[in-house]
């Protein structure tokens, strides 16, 4: 008996992992059946969760809006899995818009998506909401990182083979002159390293790269100082395996945000067609431990089978 | 609408490479002969005489045109051959390579098109010259020049006909804000005549004229003619009323003195198949006089008679 209490305990409290085991919770509907006092005792035991006021043992506010979103993950995985990648990523695109994602959601569907793809999303997007989305970027978002932000979202690349080898070189020299110059605050406005990274082509930016490290000696990630947006950027484009693995890993870490939980469904559902089998070799080498085995200990029911599925298991 | 006139029957692509074929034969070539072919087929029938020529008799079509006429005529007609989609990829090739960005030209070609108009001329672009239009801008065009052509070049703008006017009413107030301070470059005006919509953008004009009893333009007209300001006034007549700025063009090359013969070229051989009979009436509303004489009045020869083909009588 303790030993079901604990696992309903478990699938009920929206702690402890993402997600609620759905079949728990059935089997003890079937066993609690007519038998008011064991859910009361259950409830009475369950602290933190239910407080006592008179005679009835009352749900926490707080705990009823987690247990709401532990139970949605299903729903919503099921909802975007059905969606078409477009219109997924113009509502994901759209949630940025007005607060309720983080910015970087912006630049990983700019930066990780082909341009066919992003072209796709932006037309979704226009057809959703009657807008464009560098019109609505443009507007809502006026951060130090909007010019970035706005030409990653306008970006069009060349995606064919070839390569400026010389430009490329030119261009990893004259972004290491930019960083020494700049301070670390003004990089992100910097016209040429806008123009640079939201204009180039992936190939041509990957060679940039290459260059800059044996230029400089060290990866441009680590010259380009605290700025998020920039980071990321550079790593979506560079290494999006390694983008991808590290914002799993975030998402599993104790104490992690709404909007970083959210990034595991993203993340999953967006990539488990694309370069679901990189990522999970990237996670295993970085984190030393198999993304299967993360989330077969870190989600419940019907959510984790569904990730499970999804990272092709 | 266009005012390239086609013959009814229009021959074989076939008889029409012959008469070509002959025109370029013996000593000299018969220009005539090629005007009266060229400039009277439209893009898909000028596609099919390059392909029958090429196969009749193993050599491009305009290679051989390269070598058989020069100076004006020979541009005029080598732009003049392309599809409009393709001719304008070219042309934006040429504008960017040039010493200084020809920014009139890439300012037309980003703002009159329809989205996926322009869309389509970023993709041949790309397909020709293994780069995209908007790096090839943005590396070639400087300062606030670059801001400009690439926000207007990169932005796939939403078409749709609905109108916020609150917004309108807002972006307007923005407009004079920077207006009244001077500040034409700045990235508020940018960003409103590069991302809002066409209708829109017009919304928000007609805002301003009502607030300040002044079209936007004259708002912008300053003394001392500053390249930057002309750039901004030719892209907000482009993307609201461009029958207007054509016919505009065409009075001040064919009525000032001087001669710019590429900017002619431009204007009749990017509009004689779109809608250069309703700039034709304009201009002789407003030259007191038609087209076709202040054509044949600034130029001669094989060019002129290239030129008043295809302006369609």
């Amino acid at each position: 008996m303790a030993d079901e209490t604990l696992s309903l305990k478990k699938a009920f409290s929206g702690h402890g992992g993402f997600g609620v085991d759905e079949t728990i919770m059935a089997a003890m509907v079937t066993k609690w059946r007519k038998q008011p006092d064991q859910k009361s005792r259950f409830r009475s035991d369950f602290s933190g969760f239910f407080t006592k006021i008179g005679s009835i043992e009352k749900c926490e506010d707080d705990y009823l809006l987690r247990l709401k979103t532990e139970f949605s993950r299903f729903k919503n995985i099921m909802v975007l899995w059905l969606m078409h990648p477009w219109e997924r990523d113009a509502r994901w695109m759209h949630h940025v818009m007005h607060k309720s994602y983080p910015f970087t959601v912006i630049v990983e569907i700019a930066c990780t998506r082909t341009s066919e793809e992003l072209l796709g999303a932006k037309r979704a997007y226009q057809a959703l909401f009657n807008h464009s989305v560098e019109e609505d970027v443009a507007y809502h978002i006026k951060e130090s990182y909007s010019k970035l932000l706005v030409g990653l979202v306008s970006s069009f690349r060349y995606e064919g083979p070839q390569v400026d080898n010389d430009m490329a070189k030119w261009e990893a020299k004259a972004l290491g002159n930019v960083i020494k110059s700049s301070g670390s605050g003004k990089l992100i406005q910097n016209e040429e390293v806008i123009r640079i990274l939201t204009t180039r082509s992936k190939r041509h930016l990957k060679a940039t790269f290459k260059h800059y490290k044996e230029l400089h000696g060290k990866p441009i990630e680590e010259d380009l100082g605290a700025n998020l947006c920039l980071q990321e950027t550079v790593k979506c484009i560079d290494k999006p395996a390694k983008y991808f693995s590290e914002a799993i890993n975030i998402a599993f870490k104790e104490g992690a945000d709404k909007p970083s939980k959210l990034s595991l469904t993203r993340v999953i559902i967006s990539r488990a067609d694309v370069d679901m089998e990189e990522i999970k070799e990237t996670y295993h080498k970085q984190f030393g431990v198999k993304l299967e085995d993360m989330i077969t200990k870190n989600t419940h029911g019907h959510y984790k089978d569904t990730l499970l599925t999804l990272i092709g298991k | 609408m266009a005012t390239l006139s086609i013959p009814n029957p229009v021959p074989s692509a076939i008889e029409d490479a012959e008469k070509l074929r002959k025109a370029f034969q013996g000593w000299g070539t018969d220009e005539k002969a090629m005007i009266a072919v060229l400039a009277h087929r439209d893009a898909a029938q000028r596609k099919q005489i390059k392909i029958a020529y090429e196969e009749q008799y193993k050599e491009k079509l305009l290679k051989r045109i390269e070598s058989e006429i020069s100076g004006h005529f020979e541009r005029a007609v080598y732009r003049w051959i392309f599809d409009p989609v393709e001719r304008q990829a070219i042309m934006a090739n040429i504008a960017i390579k040039n010493k200084v960005v020809d920014f009139p030209v890439i300012i037309e070609i980003a703002c009159i098109n329809s989205s996926n108009e322009l869309l389509s001329v970023k993709q041949v672009y790309q397909s020709l010259y293994k780069h995209s239009m908007e790096e090839d801008v943005a590396s070639h065009a400087t300062g606030d020049f670059r801001k400009l052509l690439f926000a207007l070049v990169g932005t796939y703008r939403y078409d749709g006909e609905e109108i916020n006017t609150e917004l309108a009413k807002t972006e307007a107030k923005i407009l004079n804000d920077a207006i009244t301070k001077g500040e034409y470059n700045s990235d508020e005006i940018i960003r409103i005549l590069s991302t809002r919509s066409k209708a829109q953008l017009q919304a928000t004009f007609n805002c301003y004229k009502d607030a300040h009893n002044l079209s936007i333009t004259k708002a912008l007209s300053t003394k001392t003619p500053n390249d930057f300001v002309i750039a901004l006034r030719a892209a907000i007549r482009c993307r609201t009323t461009p029958t207007k700025y054509f016919e505009k063009v065409l009075r001040n090359i064919l009525q000032k003195s001087g001669m710019d013969e590429d900017a002619l070229t431009r204007v009749i051989v990017m509009h004689a198949e779109k809608d250069l009979k309703e700039i034709k009436e304009l201009f002789q509303t407003r030259a007191n006089m038609t087209l076709e004489q202040a054509v044949a009045k600034k130029t001669s020869g094989d060019y002129e008679n290239f030129l008043l083909a295809l302006i369609g009588n």
